[in-house]
């Protein structure tokens, strides 16, 4: 087991890496140029300023070094903590995540929690009622959940929720009642993927023999429902709620637009558009360990869910 | 007999609907059944005997019907009675052994958990000794260590040790029928005959009332009081195993009576002096390792065979025998850790993937179950043909007049070209199997346990079909197989593996009827209805 946990935190380490580096030569590749953004960031024009003073700007930010140069620069203080400096809003790029990772993380957070809880809920309910026609309607319902496009549903609810009926502040980033609209907008994708596995896995172990075995010794429908079905319907789920944590970030990023929520996402597309490296960088690194933390403890869960699988080598 | 009978069926009639069409599972069944005795419904698949016993259980899929008739189970009609009273039946009167061990517990639960459940609901509630009533079951039902079996989940059991586990499960409510849905078809020969006696005499004891459910008539003539036979739903015999064994009046019974190989070895010339060996494995052994482990699993050691063209040698043995990898080390899928085999005179022990490729012409395989074994996507054509096309020797015209030649080889219509695997019947894919394997004209062909998925009528079939290859082709064979009754039927040579050794090897004749070893005789012993060949008449 602990041979197991060192080898996954090497590849989750060389995961981080490898995305930090990708990330870093595909900005750098992109058109454009640096010093220029961030001139015209703090309200100047490259052009206005002599060949001269260029030179000393780009050799102050350290952009006069070539490409492999900086790249290490930047990956060995980043090893040490240091993230840089934002180039559009200079600021350290630490500073700006410590500000909007909460924000962020209580969305996604919550978002994962309710589209759980609906994509299960429903499969569990579809699983259980016996009514054809109502079945059928529950069995079609998760198509519906991930063909509408997130901004559409946004925008539904916001119309709905917050200028209709007045619940929920339609956008801002205070409080919880600002949180609900967003995170169902961002549940919603991810709890009909479940929905949908959860059913076919339903339907699957509804055959198993196993299951005319747990109603032969006199169970109820919900007991073996409960204590034969789900946990092995389940396990499929269990790795796609590592996969589907991924969506999650760059749902955020559409999510906190609509909802205009300073969260990472924003942060995010912001720094995609003024080609600030840095933040870029940061956010990809901490969305990229996110998604190996989940899914190390999405592997850890497995043995326990199902006894068949061993992390540690087995004699059979 | 003057207290009314436990089960009492009454003109029964069952249909599925699927797709819009209506197909009768039960005509008109009637039958009773008293407290205490052993009844067996016979029949082989499709005959209903399945239909009836979730009937009795209650536990009829969406899809079934019950059109008319009575079922009365402990005096309450199922085929009327409610949710609620057909669940208060289940597990505390009537309980089932389930056919496949192998997948009818539930993986994600301790065996000891599976037991209390059902303990629990017989007593209503959780209750102080329960979890030694656990152990104590798993005694009764013959486990070793129960305090350790309770604890481990359904993988860490053996194929036997799991449907002891279910047996258990079936006693934990004190029932006062069991219904045993062909109870050991899914284990080795030595095994079944040993969890059948357990059964009955665990039944006997307490005076349980056993319905076996079953294709097999000759182990039903061994275990039941009393027989029925069906056939396409409808009962066709109700009698006693002796009237079945004297002489039955019904045609259908004695076909499959019949049907079922006999035990008797066959006489037939040995090869020709001289001849030499088409395939032959010289002291081969192999060993396995197991991480975390220093020595290694021997899974087999020191065996030598010889093949010889048109004869057929026959590897016989159990599960955990080592008979899979003796074929796997045959066919080059394996290299073996120790001895040479060699193919038509040639060493092929160290070949590369690549060097043995030109003999995979020679030496082909049928595999065991004929369901899994054709791709679902392939069509009958797509399949035979498959070996030919892979290895460029035919193309065009020529490769439909082969499949034409091969699929009327083993005696299917030339129709059946065009057809999908899932619109044949378990004896027409195995047919399709052995039409492929026959593609490349080999000279070896290996029969992994080929019939072991049929029907006994079906078996006798397929087993006529290869008996009559052989003697137009000349093929040889090496036939791996548990039944011993099979391997009566067709080897000359007999080989006995037990754990990896060669317990017993030589002709048929000789080791069938004079068997050295007791192992050997433990296995004749053990063939269902091996009984009747002892009886005075020839059936």
């Amino acid at each position: 087991m602990k041979r197991y946990l060192i080898g996954r935190v090497g590849q989750a380490l060389l995961v981080l890496w490898g995305a930090y580096t990708i990330t870093y030569f595909i900005l750098y590749l992109l058109p454009g140029d640096t010093l220029a953004i961030m001139l015209s960031a703090s309200g100047m024009e490259a052009d206005g300023l002599s060949p001269e003073d260029l030179a000393k700007a780009r050799a102050y930010y350290g952009l006069d070094r070539g490409l492999f140069e900086q790249y290490f620069d930047l990956l060995w203080r980043a090893v040490h903590g240091d993230l840089g400096q934002s180039l559009s809003l200079g600021r350290p790029v630490t500073a700006l995540l410590a500000e909007r990772l909460p924000q962020t993380l209580a969305l996604a957070g919550l978002a994962i929690v309710l589209s759980l809880l609906g994509g299960v809920g429903l499969a569990y309910l579809t699983a259980y009622l016996q009514w054809r026609p109502l079945k059928t309607a529950l069995t079609r319902l998760p198509s519906l959940g991930f063909s509408v496009p997130v901004f559409w549903m946004g925008l539904l609810l916001i119309q709905v929720f917050a200028f209709g009926l007045g619940w929920f502040p339609a956008t801002g980033s205070q409080g919880f009642a600002s949180l609900v609209l967003p995170a169902v907008t961002l549940a919603i994708p991810s709890a009909a993927v479940y929905a949908q596995v959860l059913q076919r896995g339903f339907q699957g172990v509804w055959q198993e023999p196993y299951i005319a075995t747990a109603f032969a010794k006199g169970l109820s429908r919900a007991q073996v429902q409960a204590r034969h079905g789900l946990r092995n319907a389940a396990l499929p789920l269990l790795t796609l709620i590592g996969l589907q944590v991924g969506n999650t970030v760059s749902g955020a990023v559409l999510v906190e637009t609509i909802f205009s929520r300073n969260g990472v996402g924003r942060l995010a597309q912001e720094a995609v558009l003024r080609q600030d490296i840095p933040v870029v960088l940061a956010v990809v690194a901490v969305s990229a360990a996110a998604f190996v933390l989940v899914n190390l403890i999405v592997d850890l869960l497995y043995p326990w869910l199902d006894p068949r699988i061993a992390h540690t080598a087995k004699v059979s | 007999m003057s207290q009314p009978p436990l089960i009492e069926v009454r003109d029964l009639s069952v249909s599925y609907r699927f797709a819009g069409q209506q197909t009768q599972a039960i005509r008109g069944l009637s039958f009773s059944l008293q407290q205490g005795e052993t009844l067996a419904i016979v029949g082989e698949s499709g005959s209903g005997k399945s239909t009836l016993a979730n009937a009795l259980l209650g536990l009829l899929p969406g899809n079934a019907h019950i059109d008319q008739g009575e079922l009365r189970v402990a005096g309450v009609d199922v085929a009327k009675a409610g949710e609620r009273a057909r669940r208060a039946l289940r597990g505390r009167t009537v309980a089932l052994v389930p056919q496949d061990p192998m997948v009818s517990l539930n993986p994600t639960l301790r065996v000891g958990q599976q037991i209390a459940e059902a303990l629990q609901l017989a007593h209503r509630r959780r209750y102080p000794a329960l979890d030694s009533e656990v152990l104590e079951l798993l005694a009764q039902v013959g486990l070793d260590e129960p305090a350790l079996r309770a604890r481990q989940y359904p993988h860490e059991l053996s194929g036997g040790m799991r449907q002891r586990v279910l047996i258990a499960i079936a006693l934990a409510g004190d029932p006062r029928l069991i219904i045993a849905d062909e109870p050991t078809s899914a284990l080795d020969v030595t095994v079944q005959r040993r969890i059948l006696d357990h059964l009955q005499r665990l039944v006997a004891e307490r005076g349980i009332s056993l319905l076996i459910i079953t294709h097999d008539l000759g182990m039903a003539c061994d275990r039941a009081d009393r027989l029925l036979v069906m056939k396409h739903g409808e009962l066709v015999e109700h009698a006693s195993p002796r009237q079945v064994l004297w002489g039955s009046q019904q045609p259908y019974t004695r076909d499959l009576l019949n049907a079922a190989p006999a035990f008797v070895p066959r006489r037939r010339p040995g090869p020709p002096a001289g001849q030499a060996p088409l395939l032959r494995l010289s002291n081969v052994g192999k060993r396995f390792a197991l991480p975390g482990q220093a020595a290694p699993f021997t899974a087999l050691h020191d065996l030598s065979l010889d093949v010889y063209a048109g004869q057929t040698l026959a590897i016989v043995g159990e599960s955990g025998s080592g008979k899979s990898t003796a074929l796997r080390i045959a066919l080059g899928l394996e290299a073996p850790s120790e001895g040479r085999v060699e193919f038509a005179g040639e060493d092929v022990t160290g070949y590369s993937w690549r060097a043995f490729r030109p003999l995979r012409r020679r030496i082909q395989l049928v595999q065991q179950n004929p369901f899994a074994a054709l791709d679902p996507r392939f069509t009958v054509f797509d399949s035979i043909v498959e070996p030919l096309v892979s290895f460029g020797l035919l193309k065009g015209e020529a490769l439909e007049q082969k499949a034409r030649d091969l699929i009327s080889r083993v005696q299917l219509p030339v129709q059946f070209l065009d057809r999908l695997p899932k619109e044949l019947s378990g004896g027409q894919r195995q047919r399709v199997a052995i039409a492929r394997a026959l593609a490349l004209e080999p000279e070896v062909l290996l029969l992994d346990e080929p019939v072991s998925a049929l029907d006994v009528s079906v078996q006798a079939q397929i087993l006529a079909l290869l008996e009559a290859l052989q003697r137009d082709l000349g093929i040889a064979y090496v036939l791996v197989s548990h039944d011993l009754a099979v391997v009566a039927s067709m080897a000359d040579q007999v080989l006995v593996l037990r754990r990896g050794e060669v317990v017993e090897q030589g002709a048929a004749l000789q080791v069938l009827s004079q068997p050295q070893s007791s192992y050997t005789r433990e296995l004749i012993a053990a063939i269902p209805g091996y009984s009747r060949s002892v009886l005075p008449v020839a059936v």
